[in-house]
């Protein structure tokens, strides 16, 4: 449940910024989490609901965009999407395992919405 | 590939509105990790040309043990000081303490992984004037300790022989960030019915690149490659 203190970063984030900007109210808070990043839908929405009760986005709603893994080949100079969740990056086109990973473990406060 | 691109919006609480006119779009695109991640880089100047470890696995793997029997080992060449995390107790900094090593207990409570401004707390009770070697023991856990940066060096994830060939495959992120990762208790592999082979070849999937060693911290069997990496590393931080 490390999403509780994923979610406490990202309120620090969201309402120094919003602060910053002369905002006093955060409406939304957009995310980007890769598909790599160990973050549960469920578990962050879970801790988010508790944790912005009394903060600036105490109103707020959260949007994730979850990106998907991609690794980059060097034998073949390319870059694929991983095409499963077990971070098994195997090139389509030689079939060599990657170490690679060039997307896929964001933690990302992209943008807000505020007023 | 420097297009990002979306496979699933999922909109989690939709409480508010944005329907007011005021409402205005601020560009942030910073990591939620950014407050640790700096934390981290302080801790990484802090322990300057000191060879720093953080160790991941389940519950239970041995990395304690694992430990014990380092810190004994190199005892005439390196000086070894350990910060461990674990929810409650100081149980594993006693046992450490006894096999000669200055460590430091982090007591979690209820987190579940260690975290920069942790690490950079315990570490004012480590005297590193007299450590060659910081090695941070994480908290047991294959998920939650992956995204934190704690200052460290290298990343080692142990799995041992009783959890399954499949652990990588389960746990990709912690694998797929290890500079090393270590099979414990090889000495019981074959009462456990452990298929090596499918254990290796989930290894290699996942973090191709990653330095190997299969090894019982209980027996000592596998333990000389394992301290010769140490070895090395440390005197490649020096180089």
């Amino acid at each position: 449940m490390h999403e509780f203190s994923l979610v406490m970063s990202m309120l620090d984030l969201a309402e120094k910024t919003a602060r910053d900007d002369g905002a006093t109210r955060i409406d939304a808070i957009h995310l980007e989490i890769g598909a790599l990043a160990g973050v549960v839908p469920e578990a962050l929405e879970f801790a988010f609901s508790g944790a912005r009760l009394g903060t600036m986005a105490e109103d707020a709603r959260l949007e994730v965009d979850y990106l998907p893994a991609i690794a980059h080949c060097g034998l073949c100079d390319a870059s694929f999407e991983l095409d499963n969740r077990y971070g098994v990056a195997l090139c389509p086109t030689c079939g060599t395992p990657s170490a690679d990973l060039r997307q896929g473990r964001e933690l990302q406060l992209a943008h807000l919405e505020v007023v | 590939m420097e297009t990002k691109v979306a496979t699933r919006d999922v909109r989690v609480r939709a409480h508010g509105t944005s329907a007011g006119t005021d409402m205005r779009v601020v560009q942030v695109q910073k990591s939620l990790m950014t407050h640790n991640d700096g934390v981290a880089a302080e801790n990484r100047t802090r322990f300057a040309r000191r060879l720093v470890l953080n160790i991941v696995s389940s519950p239970g793997s041995g990395k304690t043990a694992l430990m014990e029997r380092t810190v004994r080992e190199l005892a005439s060449d390196l000086a070894i000081g350990v910060v461990v995390g674990d929810l409650e107790t100081d149980n594993d900094a006693v046992r450490l303490h006894g096999a000669g090593a200055p460590s430091v207990q982090i007591v979690t409570g209820a987190v579940c992984h260690l975290e920069a401004e942790m690490v950079a707390r315990a570490v004012d009770g480590l005297d590193l004037d007299d450590l060659d070697v910081v090695v941070i023991e994480n908290v047991g856990n294959l998920v939650c300790p992956a995204a934190w940066d704690l200052g460290e060096d290298l990343r080692v994830t142990m799995l041992s022989v009783t959890e399954g060939e499949d652990k990588p495959l389960k746990y990709p992120r912690i694998f797929k960030d290890a500079d090393a990762v270590i099979i414990n208790k090889i000495d019981i592999a074959e009462a456990v019915g452990f298929d090596r082979d499918r254990a290796l070849e989930s290894v290699r999937q996942v973090t191709p690149n990653a330095k190997l060693f299969e090894l019982s911290a209980r027996t000592g069997e596998g333990m000389a490659p394992w301290l010769a990496w140490l070895r090395e590393q440390r005197a490649a931080k020096l180089a």
